[in-house]
Formats: C-alpha cells, structure tokens, sequence
C-alpha cells in the first residue's frame, strides 16, 4: 500500500525517512504524526527508528540501507551510531564510512541486490557499498543527473525514475537493476522521485501533494498492489525478457 | 549548486547515444504526454495556473455625461465613441497589470449602451513554470460612472465665465474694418477658442477662458491689421497659503483708425523721412502695415504697424467725406521726379465735375490722379473735393504755411455706382455669393442705443446707426468685388438662392440683354470659380451649427449622443 504523509508541512517524505525491507528510520520530529504513519502501517513487521543524522533531520538523505546493512556519514555522532545500532536487528550491519560525499541518500540508491552510486564516489566507498549492503555496484547517472539517489527510487519489485530519463537511458537502467522500470513523478509533478517517496517491496510512503493518478503508477511499478500482483510480475518479467533479447 | 549536480557535457566526438524522448503521465488527468517541468499535460495546467491572475477584471471609468468625453487620470479628458479605436485604447490603458504579460487581442463585447457597462475581451499569453507559455482570454468589465468634467461644470455653473478679454477698437465712423477682420477670423477660425463675442461702441469685444487663447488671437490680429495693444489685469481671488493668484486679464487692442481710402496729410519730418513723399497722400491698402500713395506722383510708402504708432496719424478726410465725380476728359501722362513709382498705376489729368452739380451748374476741376489706367471720359468717381471742405488738421496747416497748394480734388476710386443703381433698377442685383457672420451678442449700451433708433427712426439729418451698418456692409462687399488683393484674404462662399433666382430672371435678362449689355458690362463681380462651396449647400448645415455652437458654449451636443 502507498500512504501519503508530510513531514510538519513538507512534502518531502524521502528526505525524513529511509525505508528498507529490514527496518524503517524516522526523522525526530516536534509532533509524532510522521512517525506514526510509519509506525501504523510497519510496526507489525519491521522496527521503525526514531534518530537524527549528524544533528539533522534529513535521515533520508545522509543514509542509505537494505535489508543487509545501513551506511551512515563519517558526521554522524557516536551516540547516534550507538542508538542505531542498538534499535536495529542484529543481522543489519550499521557502518559509518568517511566519504567526500557526505549525503549517501543523494548519491547512492540501492535495492537488495545492486546499488547505483553517483560518478564521483571514492574507491573504497564503492566497496564498502558492496561489501555491507551485500549488493552489485554500478557508476550511473539518470537522464544526465548524477544524483541517482535522488532521481530514482526502485526495490526488488520495480522502480521509479525521473521522468526526463529517456528511453534508452529507461532500458539499460531496467537491465542492469533487472527490475521493470517507469519514468514518473511525485508530489504533483516533481521529479525529484527520491525526495519525494520512500518504498520497500511491501509499503510506500509519498508526500501528501501526490496525485492519484502519480499513486496508481506508484502502486503498480512497485507491485503494492495485493490483488493481481503475480499477474503483473509476469507481464513485467516477459516484457522484460523481450526487451533484454 | 545546480550545474554541479548534472554531469560534464560529453566532449565534441564523443560517441552519444540516441535519446528517445519517454512518455510520462500527467500528473492530475493520466493521459501520456512528453515530461516538461510540471509535468503536467496543458489542459491541467490550465486549470492549475490563472496566467490572469493580478490583472484587474472590473475597472470604474469615468465619463461625462454632458460632454461624452472619458477620464483619463489624472486630469485628461478622451473623447471617444462607443466601440472605436481611441475608446478600445483607452480601456486597455485603463486595466492595471496588463504590463506582466503580454497582450495578443482586444476587441469589444457588445453591450447596450443604457447598461453603462463596456465589456472588452482581451487574449494575453503568459509565462508559466520556466518558459511554457499560455495563452488565455478573459473579458473586463468597466463600469461607467457619471462624473461632470470641470469644464462642463464651469460651463453649466456659469457659461460665459472669461479670464481674459480682448478689447478691439477702432475711433472710426464706419465698421468696415471690423467686417473685414470678422471675415479674416472666420476664415482663419481665430475664434475657436473664444468664449463670447461682444460688440461695443466702436468696436469688438472677444472674451477667452484662459489668458493663453487671448494672446493668441491678439497675435493673429497683429497679422491681419495695424494694431497696438495694453494689457491690464485684475485680482480676482488669491490663495495666501499656495501664492496662487486669479486674475482677470484684459487687453486693449487700438486699431489704426487710417483706412483704404482716407486722405492723410503727413508731418514734414514723417513726409520726409518717406523719400518727400506727399505730404497729401491717400491710403490705398491697409494690411499690418498702411501703405500709402501720393496721387501727384504715384509713389508708394509703406508704414509698418511700429512705425505708424510711433507717430500716429489721423485721416484728414474719410470715407464719409467721399463726392462722386464725372469725368469729363482723361489724359494720361508721364510721371515726374523721384522713384518708387508704382506699376499698377498710371498718373493721368483728368477734368471732372461733381455729380451733384451737374444739370444746375458749369464747374469743372482739374485733378492729377493716380487711377489713369481706369479712368476715361464718360466714368463717374469718387474722390475728396478738397476745394470745398472744411479742413482742421495741424499738419496740414504747417504744410500749408510752407507753401503747400492742395489740390482741389484728389480721386480716390472708379464709381460704379451709377452701373450698380441701373441694375439694381432692372432687379437683378442679387449677389452669386455671400459671407458667413460671426455669432456677436450686442453689447448692453449697444443694444439700448440700437432700441432708441428702431423706434424713432430718422431722427435727425443723419441714418440710423442700423442703416449706417448696412451701408457699411454693402460697401464691403462692394470693395471685395473690387479688389481682387483683399478677395484672396478671405472666403466667400456660394449663395445656394443664387442659382434659382438667376434662373427665374434668365428669360427676363435676355430680353434686356441688348440695350444693358454695353453699359454695365464692366461692373465688378466675383468669379464664380472664386468661391467655396458652403458645407450648408452640401447639406452639413446642421451638423455644422452644433459644431459652431460647441465651440463656443461647450459642448451642447451631449445630449445628442445620448439619444
């Protein structure tokens, strides 16, 4: 289900929350509306953590998670880093790596299985990617923009991306993630897709300027929807293969 | 931080994939367009952005009822027509924040014109969320809000309310000058922006609203005729706290009593100064400047309007004094001594004798004229008998102590009154033209003197002063046929009686067209190519009355338009 939130007055779900197959973290916020949005529709299955990153609230964009492992910017502080690791489950490893760039949500996105990581990345951060999040590591950028973090969001069932991303651009993304891929907004026409939406393989969370019809295509990229799921994964998987061949 | 964001522009030869352009759906409606920066399809884009948004969909104008003219702020008022160019102009002008976008189309919404409401519908084209740009229409209702202008209500509140007055006067005995000017200010329409016009003894008063109007008018006479004027002015009402000053301006215009015509004995120094010329000598043409012309000699001085005043002269003998004369020979012959002689003359001796004493006596004068080009035995003229006057004039008495002889007759003008008088007995001295009059009040003492003489007409040896103006009118006209110089100053027009009468009186005409043909063949007329077609004549009478009437008592026809 796709669940449309603010964060006190900001439609900028993405920027105050990471969401992972494993775990959910929160901004601290002065009310708890945000957080309990999370909370009523996750608490069942994940934990969801209240933190702030490096003194900010902008969780979404200083780190990036899986189901394997969550990085953290080298400015995080200790006690931070403690209360993480502490709220998390033990099979998630936390890490704090120094990178130049210090906003991971940003520069890196990233499902179970494959990351793509902005240009620019240092070396050895590109490995430790690969090594915590237990994911393949690929240099890319959407539509010319290297900030794929923020111009993508995809998870083990689909993706999003911006909708300037042309469709060849749309296709060599779609095989290397092996996932089926749309170009298309939030929030009512923003194309900033990581700022504006936060997903897993089971839940979704958008700012409350979302359109339905930006939902629907939501829902259905990401195979939110219960009913007809194994349908579509089919349809995808063969239009997939076609495209591949 | 923006272009940081996007990678370096690939380098000139690097291999660059082809790019197709992806579809996405619209944000509010679904339906699949190409992305542009809302991503949203135009239709909802439009439902979304009012690119009309700030500019003024009602307006207040103000207008006038009794002058149909509109408000323009802060102080200007636009005449225009419902639905023109100028009205159109206007309202646009009129809608506040047309200056962000830009404007395509404009044209009017008919609307009745009793509902004081003008509709315009405008077509602007906008720019919305970096560089789409949006063309919408709208339409802008302005109310229309009576409001007098404060020239109406000046108007309404007092009619002939003037600030400045001019005075024109000339101390003569005739009004001949003043027709003349009446028609040279028709002509010119110098009295567009006059007030009222009054007339006063011996002379014109012309009232202006505005001190401007009435320099300008006294500049036009200064064109037209030998003129000195004063200026006087008087405090109305006057503000301690602004220094404002209300003042009534009145201006007094002396014209040069000389006029065509008159005889002039010149002072000796003024006389000499001219080339000695004279000193008797007879006025032949009055402009801004006089000329002047010695009979004797035939030659011509001209005296600027400075110079005139700065000695003014008074005319020895006027039109008044005028004798008709029978020539009874005529013989041209060379002029002698000094320059300045005039072509168009020719010095001529002629033997005359005076209408009045022909039949009861013998005498006859010699007189030297300067009308030999005209005159032959057999013609009648008119001229001074100078033999027989009674002079009073200190210059003529100085000249005179100095040895000056006067002639005893000094000719002024061929006579065709004798030529008129026979026609006019055979009924046919209906004029082909006519002129236009200037709308004149008559002054108060004016009117009460003209009273008088309506009631006991003839009193005394002399005419009353309402006969003395027709004489003096008839005379003008006469002068105009005779001279073709003053003809070409002013506008006569065609007098549309003319025609039928002329027809009616053709077969009677032609009857006695063979004993009168030889006799008044000569007598001066207008030709008819000469004269301008009046607009009554093309049926623009109406139209041109209210016209006259506006100009002076501002703005009647209000009214009109409203119905």
């Amino acid at each position: 289900m796709a669940s449309r939130c603010d964060f006190e007055g900001s439609n900028d779900a993405g920027c105050f929350a990471t969401l992972t197959n494993a775990y959910a973290i929160t901004a601290l916020g002065a009310a708890e509306n945000f957080y309990s949005v999370f909370e009523a529709e996750l608490a069942d299955h994940i934990p969801v953590i209240k933190t702030s990153v490096a003194g900010t609230r902008l969780v979404g964009r200083m780190t990036v998670g899986n189901r394997n492992g969550l990085l953290l910017p080298n400015t995080t502080t200790d006690q931070e880093l403690m209360h993480i690791r502490n709220s998390l489950p033990d099979e998630v490893v936390v890490q704090r790596i120094d990178e130049r760039l210090s906003a991971l949500g940003n520069c890196i996105a990233c499902n179970d299985y494959v990351a793509l990581i902005h240009p620019d990345i240092d070396k050895e951060t590109e490995e430790i990617v690969a090594d915590v999040l237990g994911v393949e590591v690929f240099r890319q950028t959407i539509a010319g923009n290297v900030l794929v973090g923020s111009y993508c969001q995809f998870t083990n069932q689909g993706g999003l991306v911006a909708p300037q991303t042309s469709v060849e651009d749309l296709d060599e993304l779609s095989s290397l993630l092996q996932v089926p891929l749309v170009a298309g907004t939030v929030n009512r026409g923003s194309d900033v897709i990581g700022a504006g939406l936060v997903v897993n393989d089971w839940a979704a969370f958008c700012g409350l300027d979302t359109t339905s019809t930006e939902l629907s295509v939501i829902e259905s990229v990401f195979k939110l929807r219960d009913s007809n799921a194994a349908k579509i994964v089919n349809e995808m998987r063969a239009s997939l293969i076609d495209s591949m061949i | 931080m923006e272009p940081a964001m996007f990678a370096a522009a690939p380098q000139a030869g690097t291999f660059m994939p082809h790019q197709t352009q992806g579809h996405v759906l619209c944000c509010l409606c679904g339906t699949s367009i190409t992305p542009n920066p809302t991503n949203m399809c135009v239709n909802c884009i439009r439902t979304q952005v009012d690119i009309t948004e700030g500019i003024q969909k009602q307006v207040t104008v103000l207008w006038c009822k009794s002058c149909g003219r509109y408000l323009q702020p802060p102080k200007h008022w636009l005449k225009a027509d419902l639905e023109s160019k100028e009205l159109l102009t206007y309202c646009i002008k009129r809608v506040r924040g047309l200056s962000k976008v830009k404007l395509v189309d404009a044209a009017f919404v008919w609307t009745e014109p009793h509902s004081m409401r003008l509709k315009v519908k405008l077509t602007i084209q906008g720019e919305v969320l970096n560089g789409a740009i949006l063309q919408q229409s709208f339409v802008v209702e302005y109310v229309v809000e009576r409001y007098m202008c404060p020239t109406c209500n000046r108007q309404n509140a007092n009619p002939n309310a003037w600030v400045a007055c001019v005075q024109v006067r000339q101390h003569v005995s005739h009004k001949r000058t003043f027709f003349f000017l009446e028609q040279l200010i028709l002509k010119h329409s110098a009295d567009e922006s006059c007030v009222n016009v009054k007339e006063m003894h011996e002379g014109v008063d012309f009232y202006f609203a505005n001190r401007a109007h009435a320099i300008k008018f006294i500049d036009f006479l200064q064109t037209a005729v030998p003129i000195r004027y004063r200026h006087d002015k008087q405090l109305v009402s006057h503000d301690v706290h602004t220094s404002n000053y209300n003042y009534k301006y009145t201006f007094s215009v002396e014209v040069a009593p000389l006029c065509k015509d008159d005889l002039v004995c010149l002072p000796a120094k003024l006389a000499a100064s001219l080339g000695n010329i004279g000193p008797v000598v007879v006025v032949t043409r009055v402009t801004n400047a006089i000329t002047l012309t010695d009979p004797l000699s035939l030659r011509q001085a001209v005296l600027e309007a400075g110079a005139y005043w700065r000695n003014p002269l008074k005319p020895m003998m006027g039109s008044r004094q005028l004798t008709e004369f029978y020539i009874l020979d005529s013989e041209v012959v060379a002029p002698t001594g000094g320059y300045g002689h005039n072509p168009k003359w020719a010095l001529a001796s002629c033997e005359v004798a005076r209408a009045a004493d022909f039949g009861s006596n013998d005498q006859t004068f010699f007189a030297r004229t300067h009308l030999g080009h005209l005159l032959h035995a057999g013609d009648s003229a008119v001229g001074y008998d100078v033999a027989n006057a009674n002079l009073v004039d200190p210059e003529l008495e100085k000249a005179v102590h100095k040895g000056l002889t006067l002639p005893d007759v000094v000719l002024v003008r061929k006579s065709y009154e004798e030529r008129r008088r026979r026609r006019r007995a055979r009924g046919d001295q209906q004029r082909a033209w006519r002129l236009k009059r200037l709308a004149v009040d008559v002054g108060e003492e004016e009117a009460a003197a003209q009273k008088a003489a309506a009631q006991q007409p003839h009193h005394g040896r002399g005419m009353s002063s309402l006969e003395q103006e027709q004489a003096d009118l008839e005379r003008f006209m006469q002068e105009l046929e005779e001279d073709p110089d003053m003809r070409a100053r002013v506008a006569l027009y065609r007098d549309p009686n003319y025609q039928a009468a002329s027809a009616a009186a053709a077969p009677r005409q032609q009857a006695a067209m063979s004993d009168t043909d030889e006799e008044d063949g000569d007598v001066p007329e207008v030709p008819l190519e000469e004269l301008l077609d009046d607009l009554a004549a093309l049926g623009l009478d109406e139209d041109e009355e209210e016209h006259g009437g506006g100009g002076r008592h501002g703005g009647g026809g209000g009214d009109a338009m409203m119905e």
